[in-house]
């Protein structure tokens, strides 16, 4: 393929992932804006109020740089698994699998569309935060950042799962037994310092937890980095470096065939 | 040129399952073709691997001259493929899925626009092309399937069991269609199928699989030639030396006491023996030596596309 035809391809493939999540709108971005609005108002506002400061700020402005995060990693998380999971359920993965598209296209593909959903997500989150909260971001181009990456990196995540997955029991096994978890303990909602020594040191092996931190720096010019002994820079690394590994690894299982071809 | 050419394929599927024990295969351009089989016989396997969606064990394809594994994407710019399946995603729009199959092979979104629009035109699907695709009746999702597999206007088109459970109407109205594309694009068509006459109908050139090997490769012309002649064995009383003539039938001498006869089909079986018996030569028994081939034929004729229709309508409606 000409490097125009690739572009052309890899635009298709977006531009359908896009359709595909404005499409089913009200699931895909109204629903994860109203469950984290419910977050601000219960857990921000009306507890929010009794806690007290958290890592020198508001609760409320502490909180919402982890409900950012934890709404990209979903959504992007959740945009590819279900995508591409039912492009294979319904077999019209093979419509990419005889034209001469490369392998690469399609993951960038779907791993566009699932950072497009995400960052949306994120704007969407940040609106639903106004009401509440009166922010200035410290470093935008840090916190656009952080956030592009992150998505990225949850993009190519779910594109994982969904070679992985052969029913739609597995789907959910992974979102709900790892990343749900791993989101929480992350350190959204509380700052590591409130830890006991042991489960703090425990804490430093959750990758979310400097995606969150990252972009608490970004927006509040301080966050756990600090405490964990970390510049942002080495979390940006950390990311990165993520990003690259699963990239190459679901590049390889695609070109394995790994649960798509016979 | 070929515009298909197969050497020696093999696929066996995880769990040992042999579904191709080596076939060769070679299609000139410009033809149309029927891979004819009963069901389990390999068909949609091989167009699996021709279109890479299923892993070969080993052998070659080439598509236009192009080796699969050396030129794979030269050589799938060339091609379309309608599966066995439907294969789209049913929540799409129809004028969506068929634009995104040309997107896919690198058109322009203006490009692909055009030629969607063209095919869905000439296959009676423009006015749905608004709707979802799970709205579609069983016939109408087909010709989408059709449509997208002819929007990258590629040079070889292969169909598997395009007509298998759709009613006669669209049946006869898709074999008008294809004939059309073969004769105005010049498209190579390759179609699989167990239905006798739509290969006699459509094909010039004919192979036949069968438990992963192919039994015959030929033109129809001369398949349905052979399909008119009948050979009988028969044992005799006594040794005989020269054979027997008559013009009227195809005698040979198996060994001095077999003696093979190959009559057309409706010919009187009585004239051999009166023949024989003027030569003096008694037959003890005879038995049909129906081949592998008649065999499958006969088990194909049985599966002729009109006489089962009335189950592939009550099929459709189950869907
Ligand atoms: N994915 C698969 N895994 C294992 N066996 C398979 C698979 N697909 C097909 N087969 C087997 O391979 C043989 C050929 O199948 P197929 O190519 O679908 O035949 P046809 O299209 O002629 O009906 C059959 O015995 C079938 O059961
Ligand atoms: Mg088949």
């Amino acid at each position: 393929m000409s490097a125009t035809e690739t572009l052309n391809a890899f635009l298709t493939i977006i531009r359908k992932e896009v359709i595909r999540f404005t499409r089913i709108w009200l699931q895909t971005l109204v629903s994860p804006a109203i469950m984290i609005a419910l977050y601000f108002v219960t857990i921000g506002v009306i507890i929010g109020s009794r806690i007290g400061e958290m890592g020198g700020f508001t609760f409320l402005e502490w909180m919402v740089p982890g409900m950012v995060m934890m709404s990209v990693i979903n959504n992007a998380y959740s945009n590819v698994l279900s995508s591409f999971f039912s492009v294979k359920f319904q077999k019209s993965i093979e419509e990419l699998l005889v034209t001469p598209v490369p392998n690469y296209i399609i993951l960038g593909g779907w791993i566009f569309g699932g950072m497009a959903r995400g960052i949306m997500v994120s704007v969407l989150v940040i609106i639903v935060s106004l009401p509440f909260v009166n922010l200035s971001v410290q470093n935008w181009p840090l916190a656009i950042l952080v956030i592009f990456l992150t998505s990225m990196l949850f993009s190519i995540g779910g594109f994982i799962n969904a070679l992985f997955a052969e029913s739609f029991d597995d789907v959910s096994i992974v979102p709900t037994f790892i990343l749900t978890p791993l989101s929480y303990l992350g350190g959204i909602f509380y700052s590591i310092d409130l830890l006991p020594e042991f489960w703090r040191t425990v804490s430093l092996g959750n990758p979310i937890l400097y995606m969150v931190n990252a972009l608490r720096q970004a927006v509040l010019g301080s966050s756990d980095l600090a405490t964990m002994g970390m510049t942002i820079q080495f979390a940006l690394f950390m990311i990165v470096l993520f990003i690259v590994i699963l990239f190459f690894l679901a590049l390889w299982l695609l070109n394995r065939g790994k649960g798509i071809r016979a | 040129m070929e515009a298909l050419t197969i050497k020696n394929l093999k696929k066996t599927y995880e769990g040992n399952h042999e579904a191709l024990k080596g076939i060769d295969l070679n299609v000139e351009e410009g033809d149309f073709f029927a891979l004819l089989g009963p069901n389990g016989a390999g068909k949609t396997t091989t167009i699996g691997i021709i279109s890479s969606l299923v892993n070969k064990t080993s052998g070659q394809v080439k598509i236009l001259g192009i080796d699969i594994d050396q030129g794979h994407s030269l050589a799938k710019k060339q091609l379309g493929v309608v599966g066995q399946e439907i294969n789209f995603h049913q929540f799409e729009k129809v004028g969506q899925i068929i634009r995104n199959q040309a997107g896919y092979h690198g058109l322009s979104y203006l490009q692909a626009k055009q030629n969607a629009e063209f095919f869905m035109k000439r296959l009676d699907i423009w006015d749905r092309r608004n709707d979802q695709a799970r709205t579609l009746s069983g016939g109408m999702k087909r010709r989408v399937m059709v449509a997208k597999a002819l929007v990258n206007r590629p040079k070889l088109l292969i169909l598997d069991e395009p007509t298998a459970g759709v009613d006669i109407e669209l049946r006869r109205s898709l074999w008008d269609f294809l004939q059309e594309i073969n004769n105005e694009l010049g498209t190579t068509i390759i179609l699989t199928t167990h239905y006798l006459e739509e290969a006699e109908r459509l094909c010039r050139n004919i192979a036949i699989i069968d438990r992963g090997e192919i039994v015959e490769n030929t033109s129809m012309k001369d398949l349905l030639a052979r399909l008119e002649k009948e050979t009988f064995s028969m044992d005799l009383d006594k040794p005989i030396n020269t054979i027997p003539s008559n013009g009227d039938f195809d005698f040979k001498l198996k060994d001095s006491r077999t003696l093979s006869v190959t009559v057309k089909k409706g010919q009187q079986l009585n004239e051999v023996f009166k023949t024989l018996s003027n030569e003096g030569i008694e037959v003890l028994s005879m038995r049909n030596e129906t081949g592998r081939l008649e065999e499958l034929f006969l088990s194909l004729v049985e599966s002729d596309p009109d006489k089962s229709l009335l189950l592939d309508v009550k099929l459709g409606e189950m869907e």
